[in-house]
């Protein structure tokens, strides 16, 4: 990669390329001119100058193939998911044909049955299915995917483990998100975000105002009885002007992008990885980003007939085979309760009933000692299972809907136990608030960012949790409308907001919040809205992005500021040097005691070329982020770069001065 | 004994700073002041006969467009006056008409609060034109220049606003409410020292010596209250606040210097207070008075080492003994820190470091606390820049109590940086690459750029001040330096407002522990720094080669033909 990027420096060079970064242009600029002069002046001195000035030029061009490459190689790992498939189009009149998936356009439909490749971005608009995403997210345990609901995307290169799906294509052929994504890091459609055109302006006034500073500086010599050549005043002029940062600055802004990259996240533009730094509001749903999105059980509740060790060997029987967190709760519960021990379903000689997206439920059918009758035990939702008894001629007790009720309205999920027609009582699962959340939150509000719990509960469960959690604010009974609303409020009180969502109704609140990240499990309809995707589905992911965001600008900011107090140094090091053999007297301000001027010229010019490869690896992995108060980041960077960039220079030119004299260059 | 008196004049201005600020907000925000009585009835009468509307404000390009407007209409009848005084009444001593390049110079100089004066005032001027340039400007520049101060502070105060007041009101409540009333205590203050008001003819007096002497005399108390005041400069005689009539005591010395700066250092307040947010206004003026108590040190220090090679004490050449080195150090270091430009003892006869002073504080760009309300506008550009560059380091978009700094406002702000550069530094170099710029200079050497340096310097900064030396009264310097006043002052104004203009439109985002702090030693030290980096980095070979080389010229023991 270093070598494609080597060879990409060059390619830079090109002047309508360089157009685009002035400060470097001129740079280059400069370069052409002493190289010109070369010519004419064929010393030492001006070959060494020349030549420094086209590596600080090539520096800079290196630093952004890098962050290129580095994009594109993440990028490309991501693609490689998409193998170029036979897809399975239908045509019009019902029949299927054959077409390489490379070609598929927007709006074909396309049939995927198990163990196939989906050929492309789309949607579910026909059955379900169970659907393996570790291509994308690395997560080994199948999805369901269904139509019409709000887990109906799919992506390309994902497989489907089961069943048989209608997939509408949604996007055309290299349109698809990480296509976007690629050229977005490519540079060929990246475009400035608002932050760096504003830096661009700095600098180019900056500039300007060095260009006055070095331009003057001729005829001021001449009053003063002396002059200084061109190439020296390049020399100084490329040394004052902000070359550090101008040569870093789409290298920052592109390795911006390849961080969210590396988190899985897909962003639809520079901009939105930047406002996600300025974010003070998060909205997070609780279910799956706050609360574990699989309950445990905590309580049993058995039928007024039903005694309760009863019901604690049903509800233990029916998870036995249950590999789901909340299965393995139930069993654990039983055992914690009633001393019930685990046993084997095969001893038992007892089948495993799964859960299916259909039935939703699960159980076992058990052999019984007597009769040819199997006892059919089943847990599952209220529904479901007075679906199920009625079908085997029982009935559905008050008093189990009742506690129904009772565990809904607390925020609790209730799992009703039958076996057979006999409804045997309730199981109830609670939500259970993730490990570190607190800890989270508790960052995000030393950055100043506030977390509001979105969730459908009612107030009363809602602010149980949100205590648990420490969550800063709770939005209770949430509508797809409220959450909308809730932000307009949030906006106009000067709030800048980020969420996440997956649903087609969430479409409206992720299109109005500043940062919309959806989720790549939700529809299209969302992922349209926001402008990012995480491929992994994971909501509390928000929290990285935002981090990365404020890195960005933080690493911006730094690297000006260093690169504007580096000149301090180098005006000691130039301007003795410049006018010693006018004013003797100014050899005080040669504080470094650089050998000669020739030396000393030199020195600033290698150290200004030498300092931004120091400060690549910087640029590429940002400054380090620490959650602190804005008046303490402020402080620290301020000592860090601010005087680091003042001090560091004098060091820096110093010893390069020891070495030129050493190996006899100057 | 002379950082005392630093010490305690610096102490005077910091604790009148929040009754003024606090009296300037009352002024244009409507509330009720105990002078409503005299001057609202007068505020009436003067919107009724001018056509003004109270009510009506203006967007920032009309806010701006009638400053314009008011300042030409101030530029073009001062010219005419002053080409045609040979015609006009009021001309006792018969004398000519201005000529043309001294007219152009004279009628910017005044009309853009900068005082530059390139003509000996009684040889010159007749007493009309002496009265309108000295008399109507020093009132109307100043009110301009604190009318376009609290219409920049409007424009950060307010969210989603389209307009930044009107300027009309803005100026005459300025004249009334603030430079009327606090000029005329001032006058009565000086007068009870021993300062003259009179229109009585010249005393003739017979000298020690036995010669004859003829004496001015003049209305001087009500002028020099105003030129402190407004940090206008331009002295009733041509010594300025060296003669005894202008400011005969040590203690009219220390008061004068108060006036000079009381109005700048007291907007501060007025922005804390206005924005809802006075430790911002504090932190601004604790930047402003690290620079100006580490500059004035400086100075101080340098005039009463004074000249190795003499190896007398403290430089005395060019003072007024009754005031002594400090006192002539601490006076300059004023001067030029505001934009006001009255002296009281010749800058160009100071130390190298001694005159480095007086030339960097205008080089910082007039905001070491500056002139009447330019000093503010001023330092609001660097509390832009300051807050773009270090605002990036906290990890969000830049933002200014709440308002996102975007690039617009960085444009505007740069722009001025440059213009302010531009004509500092090519004026500069012009004069010294040129005959007609190197003619006018009384030193050869780096002193001799130096002079030259310092009327670029003082013309864009709209300071006015002069370091002698440099014969300013030709075509060239005429010609050039108007036109650095020109931009200096409406080049300055002009982004400003629109600057303003950009945050007053923009929503104000809710504050939090994310937020760039703006108040605090730490941004104190920030805003200061950006000052000193930018200036430092842009005029720092050209100070090399004038006073700071002198320096070591000097110390090294070699004089300059």
């Amino acid at each position: 990669m270093k070598r494609r990027a080597m060879f990409d420096a060059f390619v830079k060079l090109d002047p309508r390329r360089m157009w685009r970064n002035p400060v470097m242009f001129l740079v280059e600029v400069g370069a052409l001119v002493t190289t010109l002069l070369l010519l004419r002046d064929r010393t030492l001195l001006q070959l060494q100058i020349a030549f420094w000035l086209w590596a600080t030029v090539l520096f800079a061009n290196f630093a952004e193939a890098l962050a290129e490459g580095r994009g594109k190689a993440q990028a490309a790992a991501l693609r490689k998911t998409k193998h170029d498939t036979v897809a399975r189009r239908l045509t019009n009149d019902g029949g299927e044909e054959p077409v390489p998936a490379s070609q598929l356009r927007k709006g074909d439909r396309v049939v995927v049955e198990a163990n196939q490749l989906i050929p492309g971005d789309g949607t579910v608009i026909e059955g379900i299915a169970s659907v393996n995403e570790a291509a994308i997210t690395g997560e080994s345990a199948p999805v369901i995917r269904e139509a019409g609901g709000d887990r109906s995307a799919v992506t390309g290169g994902t497989i489907v483990l089961s069943d048989r799906i209608v997939v509408e294509i949604t996007s055309e052929p290299g349109q698809t998100f990480i296509d976007r994504m690629i050229r977005l890091v490519e540079g060929a459609e990246r475009q400035k975000t608002p932050n760096e055109i504003a830096l661009d302006i700095l600098l180019a006034g900056l500039t300007i105002v060095f260009l006055l500073a070095t331009v003057t500086l001729k005829p001021f010599a001449l009053y003063s009885g002396g002059d200084v050549s061109i190439t020296v005043l390049v020399a100084l002029l490329v040394c004052l002007i902000p070359t550090t940062i101008g040569a870093l600055l789409s290298a920052i802004g592109i390795a911006g992008m390849d961080r969210v990259l590396q988190h899985n996240v897909l962003a639809m533009s520079g901009r939105a990885i930047e406002a996600a730094g300025d974010v003070n509001v998060l909205l997070l749903d609780k279910t799956g980003t706050i609360t574990l999105g699989n309950r445990q059980a905590t309580e049993l509740r058995p039928a007024h007939d039903v005694d309760a060790r009863t019901l604690a060997e049903a509800a233990q029987l029916s998870s036995l085979a249950d590999e789901t967190p909340e299965g393995r709760s139930i069993v654990v519960l039983a055992k914690e309760q009633h001393g019930l021990r685990g046993r084997d379903l095969h001893d038992l000689g007892g089948h495993f009933v799964p859960f299916t997206a259909k039935t939703r439920m699960s159980g076992v059918d058990l052999p019984t000692v007597d009769s040819p009758a199997v006892r059919r035990v089943r847990k599952g939702a209220a529904d479901a299972i007075d679906a199920f008894v009625r079908a085997n001629g029982g009935d559905f007790p008050d008093d189990i809907r009742a506690a129904v009720a009772t565990i809904a309205s607390a925020g609790g999920t209730p799992l009703v136990v039958a076996e057979d027609a006999r409804v045997l009582g309730v199981i109830y699962l609670k939500d259970v608030v993730k490990g570190g959340m607190r800890e989270r939150f508790e960052r995000l509000r030393m950055m100043g960012i506030r977390t509001v719990m979105i969730t459908g509960d009612n107030p009363l469960t809602a602010e149980t949790i949100a205590r648990e959690a420490g969550v800063d604010d709770v939005l209770a009974e949430a509508t797809p409308e409220d959450k909308l609303a809730l932000i307009r409020r949030e906006q106009a009180g000067g709030n800048l907001v980020a969420m996440t969502g997956d649903g087609t109704n969430d479409a409206p609140a992720l299109a109005q919040a500043d940062v919309g990240v959806a989720m790549n499990s939700g529809t299209q309809a969302a992922k349209e809205a926001g402008n990012m995707v995480d491929l992994d589905s994971n909501p509390t992911k928000l929290i990285e992005i935002v981090e990365i965001g404020k890195q960005l600008l933080m690493t911006r900011g730094a690297l000006t500021t260093f690169s504007i107090a580096n000149d301090v140094a180098k005006y000691f090091a130039i301007i003795p040097a410049l006018f010693l053999a006018t004013y003797p007297q100014l050899q005080a301000l040669n504080v470094m005691h650089l050998a000669t001027p020739r030396s000393a010229i030199l020195s600033a010019v290698i150290f200004n070329a030498l300092v931004i490869v120091a400060l690549v690896p910087l640029a590429l992995r940002g400054v380090a982020y620490r959650p602190l108060g804005a008046a303490r980041i402020l402080r620290r960077n301020l000592l860090l770069y601010g005087a680091g960039g003042i001090v560091v220079p004098f060091l820096g030119i110093k010893l390069i001065d020891l070495v030129l004299g050493l190996v006899g260059l100057a | 004994m002379a950082f005392t008196k630093v010490a305690l004049f610096f102490l005077l201005v910091a604790v009148t700073t929040k009754p003024i600020g606090l009296y300037m907000r009352r002024v244009f925000c409507g509330e009720r002041t105990f002078l409503d009585p005299l001057a609202a009835p007068l505020e009436r009468l003067i919107h009724r006969l001018a056509g003004i509307d109270a009510k009506r404000e203006q967007s920032w390009q009309a806010y701006a467009l009638a400053m314009l407007a008011f300042s030409m209409i101030g530029l073009v009848l001062t010219y005419a006056l002053l080409r045609l005084q040979h015609v006009l009444p009021l001309n006792p001593d018969h004398l000519g008409a201005v000529g043309p390049d001294l007219a152009w110079n004279t009628a910017v100089s005044f009309t853009t609060n900068t005082d530059w004066q390139a003509y000996v005032g009684e040889s010159t001027m007749s007493q009309l034109s002496q009265m309108a340039a000295l008399a109507f400007h020093n009132f109307a520049s100043a009110a301009t220049g604190i009318a376009v101060a609290i219409a920049v502070i409007r424009g950060v105060a307010r969210q989603r606003a389209a307009t930044l007041g009107n300027f009309w009101v803005d100026l005459v409540r300025a004249t009334l409410w603030i430079l009327l009333p606090l000029s005329l205590v001032a006058a009565i203050v000086l007068l009870s020292q021993g300062v003259v008001q009179n229109f009585d003819t010249s005393t003739r007096v017979r000298t020690l010596e036995g010669a004859t002497q003829a004496i001015a005399q003049g209305p001087v108390a009500s002028q020099e209250a105003i030129k402190e005041l407004g940090t206008n400069g331009g002295g009733f005689f041509n010594a300025n606040s060296a003669h005894p009539y202008e400011n005969p005591t040590p203690f009219t010395n220390l008061f004068e210097m108060f006036l000079i700066l009381w109005i700048a250092a007291g907007l501060t307040y007025t922005l804390g207070s206005m924005t809802g947010k006075p430790r911002h206004g504090w932190a601004v003026f604790a930047a402003m008075s690290l620079l100006f108590l580490a500059m004035t040190s400086l100075g101080v220090a340098a005039e009463i080492r004074g000249n190795p090679l003499h190896h007398l004490g403290p430089n005395l050449e060019g003072k007024e003994t009754r005031f002594g080195a400090a006192d002539s150090a601490l006076f300059a270091s004023v001067t030029t820190a505001a934009s006001c430009g009255a002296v009281n003892a010749m800058h160009d006869s100071f130390t190298p470091l001694g005159g480095f002073v007086p030339l960097a504080n205008i080089l910082l760009g007039e905001v070491v606390f500056g002139g009447a309300g330019a000093g503010l506008y001023g330092i609001f550009v660097f509390i832009i820049l300051a807050v773009f560059i270090a605002g990036l380091m906290v990890g969000r978009t830049p933002e200014y109590l709440g308002k996102k700094i975007e690039a617009k406002d960085v444009k505007l702000a740069m722009l001025t940086v440059l213009i302010f550069a531009l004509f500092v530094l090519a004026g500069s170099a012009l004069a010294t690459a040129t005959n007609a710029g190197r003619s006018s200079i009384s030193n050869a050497g780096p002193h001799g750029l130096s002079q030259m340096a310092y009327a670029y310097t003082s013309a864009a900064g709209n300071n006015g001040s002069a370091f002698a030396g440099l014969n300013a009264n030709t075509r060239f310097y005429n010609i050039g330096l108007g036109l650095a006043m020109f931009f200096g002052r409406f080049f300055m104004i002009i982004p400003v407002l629109g600057i303003a203009g950009s945050l007053a439109a923009k929503k104000r985002i809710a504050e939090s522990a994310g937020t760039f702090p703006v108040d605090g030693a730490l941004f104190a030290i920030l805003l200061a720094g950006v000052i000193v980096i930018v200036g430092a980095l842009t005029y720092f070979p050209m100070l090399s080669l004038g006073p700071v080389v002198e320096h070591f010229v000097m110390q090294s023991g070699k004089v300059f033909g």
